[in-house]
C-alpha cells in the first residue's frame, strides 16, 4: 500500500504530464489547421497538372516518342519504394501504419524474387524499417530542419528518384504516404510513380492543341515535374495527417491522465479517511481504557 | 477603343493559387518568345521560361508576376499558367534572384552531362535577364 505521500507525488506527476499532453494537443491543432490550408492551397496545381498531363498523353499516345518515365523500362525486377513518414513520434499509429504497409509490400516483393530498394523520407519510417531491411535502404531524406515544407523539398526528392531511374537503378517506383481523410482517419496509401500513369480519362476537350515546342518535348518536361508534384502532395498530406493523428493521440492521453488523476485522488482520500478513522479509534479506545 | 473580350486566367504555383479571375490580356514569357494571350486564342500548350507575366484586367489595370519556369495551357475560353514558382513583382528582391542563380550555379558542377549543363546555363542566363529587366540596379 503506497503511503499518502507517495500518492500525492504520483498525482502531482500525472498532473504535470497531463499539462504537457494538453499543450501538445493544442499545438498540434494549430499546426493541423495550417497544414490543412497548405494542402488545400496546393490542390489546384496538382489538379490542373493531371488534367493537362492526361490531355498531352492522349495527344502523344503510347508511341515510341513517349518518354521512358511514362512507359517504364518494360521490366518489373527492381522496385524502388519511397516511404514518407513523419519526423517525430507521439502521434499514435501514424508512422507505424505507413511503415507496416511498406514492410508488407517489401516482403511480398522479396518473396516474389524481386529486388527492393528503399528511400526513407522522415526519421520515424527509417527507424522502423531499419530493423528489418537495413541493407535495402539506399538513401534517407531528413526534413527535420524544415519548418514548412516547400515545393523545393519535394523537387529535390523527385530529382533524386529521376536521377536513379536514368541510371537504370530501378524499374518501378512506388510512393508510400498517408492520405489525409479527416482528423481521425489517415489512410496509409501506396501510389505508383514510375511508370507514370496518365491519370483519369482526359476531359472532354477535343481541341487540337498547338504545341510549343513539340508535344513530346513538353511531355518530357512535364512528367518529371509531375513526379515532384505527387511527392509534394504526399508530403503535405503527411504533415496534415501527422498533426491530426497527434491531436487525437494527445487528446486520448489527456483524457487518460484525467481518469488516472481521478482514481489516484479517490484512493488518496480513502486512505486519508482510513487514517483519520484509525487515529480516532486509537484515541477512543485509549480513553475507554482509563 | 473597343473593349477587348475578357477570359479566365489562372496563375498557379505548387504552393498556392496566386491569381484567378477575368482578364483581357496576358503576356507570357513562352520558351519560344513572349506571347500575348487574349480571348479566343487558339488552343496552345507551351513551356515558359523565367520572366515576367503581365496581366491586364478589364478595368485597365495591370499586374505583374515573376515566374520561374513552368508551362501554360491556353484554350479559347481561358488560360492556365502552371508556374514552377511564382512571386508577385512587389515581393521579389534582387537578393532573391541572386540566390536562385547561386543555387543553379551549384547544380552546374553536379550536372551529369553537357546537355544538362547547357540547360542550366541557359536558365542562369534567363535569370540574369529577369534580374536586369525588372529590377534596374
Amino acid at each position: 500500500m503506497p503511503s499518502l505521500k507517495d500518492l500525492k507525488n504520483r498525482i502531482a506527476s500525472v498532473k504535470a504530464t497531463q499539462k504537457i499532453t494538453k499543450a501538445m494537443k493544442m499545438v498540434a491543432a494549430a499546426k493541423l489547421r495550417r497544414a490543412q490550408e497548405a494542402a488545400e492551397a496546393a490542390r489546384p496545381y496538382s489538379q490542373r497538372m493531371s488534367a493537362v498531363l492526361a490531355n498531352i498523353a492522349q495527344a502523344v499516345g503510347q508511341d515510341d516518342t513517349a518518354p521512358r518515365l511514362m512507359t517504364g523500362t518494360g521490366k518489373d525486377d527492381v522496385h524502388l519504394l519511397v516511404v514518407c513518414t513523419a519526423e517525430r513520434g507521439l502521434c499514435g499509429g501514424f508512422n507505424s501504419q505507413i511503415a507496416r504497409l511498406a514492410r508488407d509490400h517489401t516482403r511480398k516483393l522479396l518473396a516474389n524474387g524481386k529486388t527492393v530498394k528503399i528511400i526513407c523520407v522522415g526519421k520515424k519510417g527509417f527507424d522502423i524499417l531499419r530493423r528489418e531491411f537495413a541493407s535495402l535502404i539506399i538513401d534517407r531524406v531528413d526534413l527535420r530542419e524544415v519548418k514548412k515544407i516547400g515545393f523545393t523539398n519535394a523537387d529535390e526528392i523527385g530529382r533524386k528518384v529521376i536521377a536513379l531511374f536514368d541510371k537504370g537503378e530501378f524499374d518501378v517506383c512506388t510512393l508510400f504516404y498517408s492520405e489525409f481523410k479527416s482528423v481521425i482517419a489517415q489512410i496509409p496509401t501506396a501510389q505508383q510513380l514510375i511508370p507514370a500513369s496518365a491519370g483519369e480519362a482526359a476531359e472532354q476537350s477535343d481541341a487540337i492543341y498547338d504545341y510549343e515546342p513539340d508535344a513530346a518535348a513538353i511531355l518530357g518536361d512535364l512528367i518529371p515535374r509531375n513526379i515532384s508534384v505527387q511527392i509534394f502532395r504526399a508530403l503535405l498530406e503527411n504533415v496534415a495527417g501527422e498533426m491530426g493523428a497527434k491531436m487525437s493521440a494527445m487528446d486520448n492521453a489527456t483524457r487518460n491522465a484525467g481518469e488516472m488523476i481521478n482514481k489516484l485522488t479517490l484512493s488518496y482520500n480513502r486512505q486519508r479517511q482510513a487514517q483519520i478513522t484509525k487515529e480516532l479509534i486509537e484515541i477512543i479506545s485509549g480513553a475507554e481504557a482509563l | 477603343m473597343v473593349m477587348a473580350d475578357s477570359f479566365n486566367f489562372e496563375l498557379v504555383s505548387p504552393e498556392r493559387l496566386l491569381l484567378s479571375g477575368s482578364v483581357t490580356a496576358v503576356v507570357i514569357p513562352a520558351s519560344e518568345g513572349e506571347m500575348t494571350v487574349m480571348a479566343n486564342h487558339a488552343p496552345t500548350m507551351t513551356t515558359i521560361q523565367p520572366g515576367v507575366v503581365t496581366v491586364s484586367f478589364a478595368d485597365g489595370q495591370t499586374d505583374r508576376y515573376v515566374v520561374f519556369g513552368g508551362f501554360a495551357d491556353i484554350l479559347p475560353t481561358g488560360c492556365t499558367l502552371l508556374a514552377e514558382s511564382a512571386v508577385h513583382i512587389d515581393e521579389i528582391s534582387r537578393d532573391d534572384i541572386a540566390k536562385r542563380i547561386e543555387v543553379a550555379r551549384g547544380e552546374l558542377d553536379a550536372a551529369p552531362n553537357d546537355e544538362h549543363r547547357a540547360s542550366i546555363e541557359r536558365y542562369i542566363a534567363q535569370l540574369g535577364t529577369v534580374q536586369g529587366t525588372i529590377l534596374p540596379a
